[in-house]
C-alpha cells in the first residue's frame, strides 16, 4: 500500500520537473532579489512612498469596480444560460466562448477603434448632435474599465452558469406551487443557493484583475498605472530588478492571500 | 425581473461582449488609409500588405509552430499528470493539484519577469524553444483541468472488461482508455495551442527581436495603427471560430468545458 502510494506519482514527474525547474525556482529566484544586501529598503519602498502606494490603491480600485461591474453583467447571463433551451444555450455559449478566446490584443485594438477621440462613438455621437466635443473614452480610467470588464465578464458568467444549473428544478415548482411570484422565487431559491456559484466568479475575476498588465498599458494611455505596468516598467526600463522583485512580491502574496481566503470560506460554506 | 426583461438585458450584454470583434470587419476592408468608419470605400489592400509583408508572415508562422510545440507538450506532461491527480492517492496529492494549477493564479507578469531572469543567464532569450517551455507552464493548467473533468466522468468498467478478456495494460490503454478520452483530449490540446497563439505577456520578454504575431500586434498598436492590424485580427477571429468549432464537434461539448 505504501508503495503504491508513492508510485501512483510516477506518471506526475515530467510535469512536476517542469513546474518545479520553470515555474517555482525562477519565481523564487526573482523574489529573492527583492531582499538582495539584506534589507528591507525596497519593501518600505514599495509601501512606503506616497507615489508607489497610490498604483497598489488604483489596482484594488480598479480590480473591485471591474468585479462588481462583472457581477452586475454576468450574473443574468449565466441565469439566462442556464435557464433557457438547450440549443439556445449552445449559441449563447458560442458568443461568451468566442470573445474569451479572440486574442486579447485583437479586442484592445477594437476598443482603440470604438472608443477614440475620431472613434465610432464619437462620431456617431456628435454627428447625430448628442455631445459638441468628443467624449474621453480612451486613454484614461474609463477606457480600462470598459476593456478589463469586457476580457474578465467569460470568467463570471462560466461560473454563475453552473451554480444556476446546480438549483435543484423541485424546489422552483415547489415554489411556484406555493404562489411565489418570480421575483420572489429568485431571491429566497436562486440567489442563496447560488451564492457560492458568484463568489467563486467574484474571486476569480477579482485576482486576475490584479496582476492585468495588457489593458491598462494599452487602454490606459501612460495615465492609469496598474502594479502589472510598473513592475514591466521597472524591469524594462528602469532596469531595477530589487525594486520590480519587491513589487512583485507584494503583488503575489496579496493574489494568494485572496485565493486562499476565499477557498477557505468557501469550502465551509459548502459543509454548512 | 420578468424573463422578458431578462432577455433584453442580455441582448444588451451580448452586444457589448460581440461588438469589438464585429467592428473590425468593416475596417479591415476599408479603402482609407487612417482608420475611419464607416469606411469611404471597400478594398482588399490591408490584407495584400499582410501577405506581403515578410514580418507579419514570418510573426505568424513563429507563432503557429510554437502553439503546435506547447499544445503537444502540454499534452505528454499534463496527461499523465492528470491520469495519477485523479486515479491515484499518494501523499502529497494536494500539493501538486495545487502547483499543477498555479500558473493561472500567479500574475503573468511575475512569472514573465522571472523566465527573463532566467533565460538572460542562460542564453535562452529570442529562443523559440525557450517560449515553447515558458507556454507550456502557462497551458498545463488547462490540459490538467480538462482531462480531470473527463477522467471522473469515465467508467472504468469499460476497462477491467478488456482486461478481464486478457488485454494486456497497455493494449487497455491504447485500444480502450485514450480513444474514450479523445474529445477530452482534443479540447485540451487545442485550449492548449490558442493560449499559445494569443499569448503577449511572456512574448514580450521572451521573445527577443525574434516576433510572435502577438509581440508583432502589440508593437504595431503602439507604433503605427493602420488597418493591417484589423485585417489580422479578422483573421485572428476567424481561426478561433474554426477552433471552437472543431472543439464542439470533435472535443467534450462547450457547455461540458464550462463545470
Amino acid at each position: 500500500m505504501s508503495l503504491r502510494r508513492l508510485t501512483g506519482l510516477g506518471p506526475a514527474l515530467p510535469a512536476l520537473a517542469l513546474l518545479f525547474v520553470f515555474f517555482l525556482f525562477p519565481v523564487v529566484r526573482m523574489l529573492g532579489f527583492s531582499i538582495e544586501g539584506g534589507t528591507l529598503e525596497w519593501y518600505s519602498k514599495a509601501l512606503g512612498q506616497g507615489l508607489y502606494l497610490q498604483v497598489f490603491w488604483n489596482t484594488f480600485e480598479i480590480a473591485l469596480i471591474v468585479t462588481v461591474i462583472c457581477l452586475l453583467l454576468g450574473y443574468p447571463l449565466g441565469f439566462l444560460l442556464a435557464t433557457t433551451t438547450p440549443g439556445w444555450a449552445t449559441l449563447g455559449f458560442i458568443f461568451v466562448l468566442l470573445p474569451l478566446w479572440t486574442s486579447v490584443l485583437v479586442r484592445t485594438y477594437a476598443w482603440m477603434v470604438l472608443l477614440g477621440r475620431n472613434g465610432v462613438f464619437n462620431r456617431m455621437l456628435l454627428e447625430s448632435g448628442v455631445i459638441a466635443d468628443p467624449l474621453p473614452l480612451l486613454n484614461n480610467f474609463t477606457g480600462v474599465l470598459i476593456g478589463m470588464v469586457h476580457v474578465l465578464l467569460p470568467y463570471m458568467v462560466l461560473p454563475v452558469y453552473g451554480a444556476v444549473r446546480r438549483v435543484d428544478p423541485a424546489l422552483v415548482a415547489a415554489a411556484e406551487g406555493l404562489g411565489a411570484s418570480n421575483a420572489r422565487i429568485f431571491r429566497r431559491v436562486y440567489l442563496p443557493l447560488t451564492l457560492p456559484g458568484i463568489f467563486a466568479g467574484a474571486v476569480i475575476v477579482f485576482v486576475l484583475s490584479l496582476g492585468f498588465f495588457i489593458t491598462p498599458a494599452l487602454l490606459g494611455g501612460g495615465r492609469v498605472m496598474m502594479l502589472a505596468v510598473l513592475i514591466e516598467q521597472q524591469v524594462h526600463e528602469t532596469l531595477n530588478w530589487a525594486f520590480a522583485a519587491a513589487l512583485s512580491a507584494v503583488l503575489l502574496a496579496v493574489t494568494l492571500l485572496v485565493y486562499t481566503v476565499a477557498q477557505r470560506y468557501s469550502r465551509t460554506a459548502a459543509e454548512t | 425581473m420578468s424573463r422578458r426583461a431578462l432577455i433584453v438585458a442580455c441582448a444588451a450584454i451580448y452586444l457589448f461582449l460581440m461588438l469589438p470583434l464585429l467592428v473590425v470587419f468593416p475596417i479591415s476592408l476599408s479603402s482609407a488609409a487612417y482608420m475611419q468608419f464607416p469606411p469611404p470605400g471597400l478594398s482588399w489592400q490591408w490584407y495584400e500588405r499582410y501577405f506581403d509583408d515578410p514580418q507579419w508572415i514570418d510573426a505568424t508562422i513563429r507563432s503557429l509552430y510554437i502553439g503546435v510545440a506547447t499544445a503537444i507538450l502540454a499534452l505528454a506532461l499534463g496527461v499523465p499528470l492528470a491520469f495519477s491527480l485523479v486515479r491515484t492517492k499518494f501523499i502529497g496529492r494536494v500539493l501538486v493539484d495545487r502547483l499543477a494549477l498555479a500558473p493561472l493564479i500567479v500574475p503573468t507578469i511575475i512569472l514573465s519577469v522571472s523566465l527573463y531572469g532566467l533565460f538572460a543567464k542562460l542564453k535562452l532569450i529570442g529562443e523559440w524553444y525557450g517560449l515553447v517551455v515558458a507556454h507550456t507552464v502557462l497551458a498545463l493548467p488547462f490540459v490538467v483541468l480538462v482531462m480531470s473533468a473527463g477522467l471522473r466522468d469515465f467508467d472504468r468498467g469499460l476497462e477491467q472488461a478488456a482486461e478481464g478478456l486478457g488485454a494486456s495494460r497497455t493494449r487497455t490503454l491504447l485500444r480502450v482508455t485514450l480513444p474514450l478520452l479523445r474529445p477530452s483530449l482534443v479540447s485540451a490540446g487545442l485550449l492548449a495551442f490558442l493560449s499559445s497563439f494569443d499569448e503577449l505577456v511572456v512574448a514580450l520578454f521572451l521573445a527577443g527581436p525574434n516576433m510572435t504575431l502577438p509581440k508583432k500586434m502589440f508593437d504595431n498598436i503602439l507604433m503605427e495603427i493602420d488597418p493591417t492590424i484589423a485585417a489580422v485580427s479578422v483573421m485572428q477571429i476567424l481561426l478561433v471560430s474554426v477552433v471552437l468549432v472543431l472543439i464542439g464537434r470533435f472535443g467534450r461539448g462547450l457547455s461540458g468545458s464550462a463545470r
